[in-house]
Order: structure tokens, then C-alpha cells, then sequence
């Protein structure tokens, strides 16, 4: 399992695990889910055109999911966000359908590209995936600051500078720059869930967003790990251990949630005492 | 914080409005509005919803771009520490991975890039806000699962810590209850006169900040009338800014203003929280 | 006016079963998920919507694994998964999307394996590309009846409950206090999207089914602010760019690059995306519709 051709499939695993835990932290702050699932589908459509025309898949990938996070970010600025999101996907996906109608090998590519494949990792694909990551944790780790808190209270985030639209449109380009990459062993179809499980899970278990980070790339590792190991072991499509053990990771989060709301005992409420009436502070 | 040398010394003006015009979807909503803030003071900006509070906050804040008129803060130009704004809305995700301590660190420097360093000093200076605002109790649970009354106390912190020379509020005590909404009014003259901060609170009920407003803006119509309580929310004056009569009637130390008869569909009526004892207020 | 069709239909078009039989089927899909999906914009579930779409390739895998008509399998596993989103049932809006994510991850997942089962097992490789991208032309016949009867099942609710589900919809408290049973109306409704999906699916492929739910709805609701004309023209949407994409479709067989003629499903989304696109440009009456 650790030979040869197999050894590029675990080092880009670990990276896609790494990029799609961290960014998928701010994906659930934002709410964003739909966003998650729509811009590395609409990749897809890139992929196939790149291979239409005999270019690197990663080209068509980024451009592609730019297209896609553009088009989200364009069209959502004055109708409804869903609506944009469903929209602009589905065209995405319906030039797939007619890119690949146009190529000669039909099904196994497309079957690798939306649900991953584990052997498709050719080492020349190694150094730019790295640098792209590098690039991504770079740009997370800039706008760390100003996407908290514009993620959390846009107006007040406002008020300092920080514009809610363009937050989100960088936002919106964060997520398609870490499809790129994160795409070839997972596959379109569902790297997004690599990126709201595993960050939803973590949530439940710290109150730290740094602490939550370091979690949900922790948990995405394992399970990206634990899917590759699956796949190599079953032949079944890396995409279906992805999805069914993120959705797995979410249902233990959401279950400690839920335990221990309900263990721990409520504590009593800290409305204003009455006694504070006439007393004045000292700071 | 401040910039150019002001004329005057010590009373300069925190803000300045001078003239603001505002028209919105073909409504006048702010028409020519003009008041001034000192250091250290508490004002209420008063008017019913839709008088235009919310809008003269965004021109304030710079979000908004009114027609004519200016805004001046610190008596030269803006920068980013010179105001703390805490918005009326804000929906807090009870499963967010933040504490209320986390958050108001970000008030510190939430809009610059890179990540933030841990430092002795930081720290200290996030417990010291945490203190002023009484937030001990709560300031490491996650901030979502607060009361609206502990988030809110968290969010002054937030706004109060990169020390701001103004600290605006949207209609803090909307959706409190009598005896939290008197708790934060304390709160707030406190801060405004310890921390030397001008505090510009709007609210569309005044009785509540009675005893602590150095000066009142009174909006009706998009149209202002600024001073102190006394100067302001009289008949005489009030009536002028509605354009029709309106009285002002004084019932157990509160202020209840009523339209005059024939004049029913503008009735600018604030309900005077009349209690059987008279509340005590510090 | 014939000269007009002569120039843009290409002959045989007509007399051909297969497109009788697409033009038929596709036009009551249009219908139904039109009415359907002007709710689904009001209520802002379209994430929902693209999930149930989504985990219906799962079920269309598994029927063609199990050897029966893929119908049956949209059906099924769109309608079961619109139970389980009902039961993990969370109010607050991101909650919901992020359990809707994870419903969607987790039964995409379980079509990547039933199609591969489906691949090894059976050795063609076509069923991908059909459950996928849909297959209108290669229709059979005993489709029309199962559409019809979905359909109207899917219309009957969405009729049927009208005035209650507007009022849940723009307001679930409001309708709480008049004694509505919210959570019931919101599961009906969502059982309702659940076959205006499969069906949509049927037609042009399950990933790609959200269009005709969405699309034409969301363009109505732009060009009037009634829901009840929105219905209307929604349907009429949906139907002009069924039609249409079934010309385009039809025509595109002498087409380069192959021949073959270019997918219907990139026809219908293209044209429901710049009816989308020119409704945004016409400047809408802002009060008084």
C-alpha cells in the first residue's frame, strides 16, 4: 500500500486534507456549505475540457473554479445567494455534460474525476499541488484576522474597513483555489464534504477557533487517510469513504454536542442580580 | 488616534455633524442634520423606527455616503481605532467555536492581517475589558450560547478595547427588559466617564437614559434638534421638528410625548414604563 | 409560421417516437417542477433541492443495479432522503445547510459506489453518463405514465396546501400562532420538492436536475412578485426551455465535433440560466405588482 505509485497518492492526500480542513473551518463559520459543493463540481466541467484538449487537468481545474466562484460572487450580488449558487453550478456541470460529449473516452474519465481516484497521481503533479497548498495556507493565515471577524460580525467588520462583499468574493476564490488542488484523489463530487465534516465535527469538541483549526485538519487527516487506506484495500471509489466517514465524524460531533448539553447541569442565570442596584464598581 | 491640532483644548469635538443630507429610494430620510459630541459624553440619539438613527449611524461610520454635509471625528480626519460601533443585530452561531474572551480580542486588531501573537500585554488588556464590562462570569463559554443581554455586554468589550474616542450603539436596549436595559446604561455612563469615551447611543424610548444623557439628538421627520434634555424635549421645540403640535408631558420623573389632537396618524407616542413604585436609579 | 419551424427544426423531427415521447414527458417535468420550485426560491432551500438531486443518482445507480427502470430509483431515494433531512431536522438556516451538506455527502457518496458496483458488475459504462446527465431521448415508454402520476401527486400537495405553505413560508411563527403544523407542511413540501427532482432527473440527469426546479422559478419570481403568476410563468418557462433544448438537441446531430449531437441537459441549463440572466437586466418594478 506504501509502494511506489502509491506513496504520491498519500503525500497529496495529506495536502488535500490539510487545505480542505482548514479552509473548510471557515466554510461552516460562513454558512457556506452550498458554496463548498458547488465550486469544486463546477471544476469539473474544466477538467473535461482540459483533457478535451490535451492540457494539464489542473489548468482546467483552477479555471474553471474561478469561473465558478466568480460567477457565485457575481451573480449573487443582487439576487438570491441560493439561487446564484444553484444557477451558476449546474451550468458549470451542464458544459461538463457537453465537453464530454464532445471526448472519445467517456466513462472512466469522468468516473475518476468526480469520485477520485487513488492510482491518477503522476509525480509531476506533486510540485505544483505543493505550491498551490503553500499558497493557500499562506493566504488563510493572512486573512485570518479580518475573514473572522468579518465572518462573524460583518456590520461591526464593516465599520473597521473590512467590506463584507469583497471578504466574500476573496473568500469565494480562497475555496476554488483550494478545489484545484485538492480535486485529483478525492474527486469533485465530494472533497467539499472533506471540508464541512471534519470542521464541524471539531467545533463540537473546543471553544478555541485556533484549537478548532488544528482539529478539523486533524480529524480530515484521518479520515482521507483512513479512505485512501479503504479504497486501495476494496477498489470501491475513494469518493464514497470520504462522504459516508465525514458524514460519521459530524453525527459524533453533533451527538457530543447534544450529551453534554443535557449531562452537564444548567448553570443558574446570570441575569443582572438585584443587588447590583446602588452599588457602584470598582474597575 | 487623532491627527491635525484642534482649536480648542480640551472640549474639542469628538464628533462633528455638520449639515448631513441623506436621501434613500426617493425619501428624504436625514434632511440637514447638525450636532456636535464632546469628550466623555453620553448622548442619546431619540426617534421612533424609521427616523433615520440607523442611517445617520452608517454616515457616521462612514458606510454611507450622505448627499451634502460632513462628519467629523476627533476634529480631523478618521482613523481606524477612533470608533467602536456595536451593531443592533448580530446573530451568533451557538455552535461557533469562540468564546466571548476570543472575541473581544479581535476588537484589538481583528482587521489586521497575519495571525495574531499571544502576548502578556494582549491578554492583559482582554481581561481588563472583560472586568470593566463584568463579563468574568461568562467570558469563556462559547459566545453563541450567551444571553442576548451577556453577548451584548461582550460586544461593547469587543468595540471599547482598541479604545476608541467614540463608541456608538445602535439601539442597545431594544430588546431588553427594564432592569437589564438600566444595567447597561449604567454600564455605558460608567465607561463614558472613566474612559474618558463619548458614548452615542440611539434608542427610540429616552426614559431609560434619562438620568445619565449629558445631551439628547432628537430625530424626527430625518430632521434634528440637539442640547440638553431640558432644551431639547419640550413642546415648543419638538412641535417644530414634527411639523405639527405635539406635547410633552412629565409623569413621575418620565417623559411622555403625545400628539397634539387632529394629528392621530403621525402620533409620536413613547409609552412611559409607569411602574407602581418608583424605580431607584444610581 | 411553417417556414419559421422548417428553418429551425431539422426534419424528422416530428414523426420521431423518441422525441414525441421527450417533448411530452419533458413538458410535464417543466410543469411540475416549475410549480414546486417557485416555493423552493421563497423558502430558499435550493442547496436542498440540489441534494435531493444529487443523492437521486444514488438511487438510479441502485435501480440499475437492481435491473428496474431508474425511475423508480429517483423516486425512492429522493423521497427517503427527504425523510432523513426532516428527521436530523435542524430550524436554524446554516444548520441546516451544513446537515444538508453531510446528508448529500453521504448519499453521493453511496452512488459513486452503486455505480461503480453497477460498472464492474455489469461491464457498461453508459449508466454513468445516463443517471448523471440524463438520457430524454432514450426514454421508455412506460416512463410517461409513472411521470404523470408522480407529478400530479407532486402538484396536488403543492396546490393543496398553497395558502398555508406561503404563510409558513414567509413567516413559521406567524403560522404557528394561527395553529398550522409547521414542521408537517415543511415535510410535505419537502416530500413534494423530493419528486419534482426525480422527475427533473429523469429528464436531464440527476446533478443537473436543480435547473428546471430552480431556474425558471427563481426567473418568475424576478418578473412578478405574486407567487400565483409566478407558478404560472415558472411552468411556461420551464416548458419554453424543455422545448427548446429539445430542438437544439435534435438539430445538433449534424453538429461537430462528433456527430452525435450534443447533450439535451446542456441545452435545457444554458437557456434556463439566460432566461435567468435577461430577467436580472430588465429593471423590475420594485412596488406595486
Amino acid at each position: 500500500m506504501f509502494s511506489g505509485f502509491m506513496v504520491n497518492a498519500w503525500i497529496v492526500a495529506t495536502i488535500v486534507a490539510v487545505v480542505g480542513g482548514a479552509i473548510g473551518f471557515f466554510v461552516v463559520l460562513r454558512g457556506s456549505a452550498f458554496v463548498a459543493h458547488a465550486i469544486p463540481n463546477g471544476s469539473f466541467a474544466g477538467a473535461a475540457a482540459a483533457s478535451l484538449i490535451g492540457i494539464n487537468t489542473i489548468i482546467g481545474l483552477g479555471v474553471f473554479s474561478v469561473a465558478s466562484a466568480l460567477g457565485i460572487g457575481l451573480l449573487s450580488r443582487r439576487g438570491r445567494y441560493d439561487v446564484a449558487t444553484a444557477l451558476t453550478l449546474v451550468f458549470m456541470l451542464g458544459l461538463g455534460a457537453l465537453f464530454l460529449s464532445f471526448s472519445v473516452e467517456y466513462a472512466p474519465e469522468i468516473y475518476s474525476l468526480l469520485f477520485g481516484e487513488v492510482l491518477g497521481i503522476s509525480t509531476n503533479q506533486l510540485a505544483p499541488t505543493i505550491t498551490l497548498a503553500a499558497l493557500c495556507l499562506a493566504a488563510l493565515a493572512l486573512l485570518y484576522r479580518p475573514l473572522l471577524l468579518s465572518s462573524i460580525l460583518p456590520d461591526s467588520a464593516h465599520a473597521r474597513g473590512i467590506a463584507p462583499h469583497t471578504v466574500e468574493l476573496g473568500f469565494l476564490l480562497l475555496v476554488a483555489l483550494a478545489t484545484t488542488m485538492t480535486v485529483p484523489v478525492v474527486g469533485t463530487a465530494l472533497i467539499f464534504s472533506l471540508m464541512i465534516g471534519p470542521p464541524a465535527a471539531a467545533r463540537a469538541f473546543t471553544t478555541r477557533p485556533t484549537t478548532a483549526i488544528a482539529l478539523s485538519i486533524a480529524i480530515a487527516l484521518l479520515i482521507t487517510w483512513a479512505a485512501i487506506a479503504l479504497s486501495y484495500q476494496t477498489n470501491w471509489p475513494v469518493g464514497f469513504y470520504v462522504g459516508v466517514i465525514s458524514a460519521m465524524s459530524y453525527a459524533a460531533g453533533r451527538t457530543w454536542t447534544y450529551a453534554r448539553r443535557h449531562r452537564t447541569a444548567r448553570p443558574p442565570v446570570r441575569s443582572t442580580p438585584p443587588a447590583l442596584a446602588g452599588i457602584t464598581h470598582n474597575d | 488616534m487623532s491627527t491635525e491640532a484642534p482649536a480648542a483644548a480640551e472640549t474639542r469635538e469628538t464628533l462633528a455633524v455638520e449639515g448631513v443630507t441623506v436621501r434613500l429610494g426617493g425619501r428624504t430620510v436625514l434632511d440637514d442634520v447638525s450636532f456636535s459630541i464632546r469628550a466623555g459624553e453620553f448622548t442619546g440619539l431619540i426617534g421612533s423606527n424609521g427616523a433615520g438613527k440607523t442611517t445617520l449611524f452608517r454616515v457616521i461610520l462612514g458606510l454611507q455616503t450622505p448627499l451634502s454635509g460632513s462628519v467629523r471625528v476627533g476634529g480631523g480626519r478618521r482613523s481606524r481605532g477612533d470608533l467602536g460601533y456595536v451593531p443592533q443585530k448580530f446573530l451568533l452561531d451557538p455552535d461557533m467555536p469562540l468564546r466571548g474572551r476570543d472575541l473581544i480580542a479581535l476588537g484589538l486588531d481583528g482587521e489586521r492581517l497575519g495571525i495574531p501573537l499571544r502576548s502578556r500585554e494582549r491578554r492583559a488588556r482582554v481581561q481588563g475589558m472583560i472586568d470593566a464590562v463584568d463579563a468574568k462570569a461568562f467570558a469563556d463559554e462559547r459566545v453563541g450560547r450567551l444571553s442576548g443581554g451577556e453577548q451584548q455586554r461582550i460586544l461593547i468589550a469587543h468595540a471599547l478595547i482598541s479604545r476608541p474616542q467614540l463608541l456608538l450603539l445602535d439601539e442597545p436596549l431594544a430588546n431588553l427588559d427594564l432592569r437589564s436595559a438600566q444595567e447597561v446604561v449604567r454600564l455605558l455612563s460608567r465607561i463614558a466617564s472613566d474612559q474618558r469615551v463619548a458614548v452615542l447611543i440611539s434608542a427610540h424610548e429616552m426614559n431609560p437614559l434619562l438620568p445619565v444623557m449629558d445631551r439628547i439628538v432628537y430625530l424626527a421627520a430625518g430632521r434634528a434638534a440637539s442640547g440638553t434634555a431640558e432644551e431639547v424635549v419640550r413642546s415648543e421645540v419638538l412641535s417644530d421638528l414634527y411639523g405639527h403640535h405635539v406635547d410633552v408631558l412629565r409623569v413621575h420623573g418620565r417623559v411622555l410625548v403625545v400628539a397634539g389632537a387632529g394629528h392621530d396618524e403621525h402620533a409620536e407616542v413613547e409609552h412611559a414604563d409607569i411602574q407602581s413604585a418608583p424605580v431607584e436609579i444610581v | 409560421m411553417p417556414a419559421l419551424l422548417a428553418a429551425i427544426i431539422e426534419p424528422g423531427f416530428f414523426s420521431s417516437s423518441s422525441v414525441r415521447l421527450a417533448l411530452v414527458v419533458g413538458a410535464l417535468v417543466a410543469i411540475v417542477a416549475g410549480c414546486v420550485g417557485v416555493f423552493t426560491v421563497i423558502r430558499g432551500q435550493s442547496f436542498a433541492g440540489e441534494a435531493l438531486g444529487d443523492i437521486g443518482a444514488t438511487g438510479g445507480s441502485s435501480a440499475y443495479l437492481a435491473g428496474i427502470a431508474p425511475l423508480w430509483g429517483f423516486v425512492g431515494i429522493s423521497v427517503a432522503a427527504a425523510g432523513i433531512m426532516e428527521l436530523i431536522g435542524i430550524q436554524r438556516a446554516r444548520g441546516r445547510d451544513l446537515a444538508t451538506g453531510i446528508v448529500l455527502g453521504a448519499g453521493f457518496g453511496l452512488a459513486a459506489l452503486f455505480l461503480y458496483l453497477g460498472t464492474t458488475s455489469q461491464s457498461t459504462t453508459g449508466a454513468t453518463v445516463t443517471i448523471l446527465f440524463g438520457s430524454i431521448f432514450a426514454l421508455d415508454t412506460a416512463t410517461l405514465p409513472l411521470v404523470a402520476v408522480f407529478g400530479a401527486v407532486a402538484l396536488a400537495t403543492v396546490l393543496l396546501l398553497y395558502r398555508p405553505l406561503l404563510l409558513v413560508s414567509a413567516s413559521p411563527e406567524l403560522a404557528a400562532a394561527r395553529g398550522l403544523p409547521v414542521r408537517v407542511i415543511g415535510s410535505l413540501y419537502l416530500l413534494a420538492m423530493a419528486l419534482a427532482v426525480a422527475l427533473s432527473a429523469v429528464t436531464i440527469g440527476a446533478i443537473l436536475s436543480t435547473a428546471l426546479l430552480v431556474g425558471p422559478a427563481a426567473t418568475a419570481l424576478h418578473l412578478t412578485r405574486r407567487p400565483g403568476r409566478a407558478i404560472v410563468c415558472a411552468a411556461a418557462l420551464g416548458i419554453g426551455a424543455m422545448w427548446l433544448g429539445i430542438v437544439l438537441a435534435y438539430d445538433s446531430y449534424a453538429w461537430p465535433p462528433r456527430h452525435h449531437g450534443w447533450p439535451v441537459s446542456f441545452f435545457v441549463v444554458t437557456l434556463v440560466l439566460l432566461a435567468y440572466l435577461a430577467s436580472r437586466v430588465v429593471p423590475t418594478r420594485r412596488r406595486g405588482h
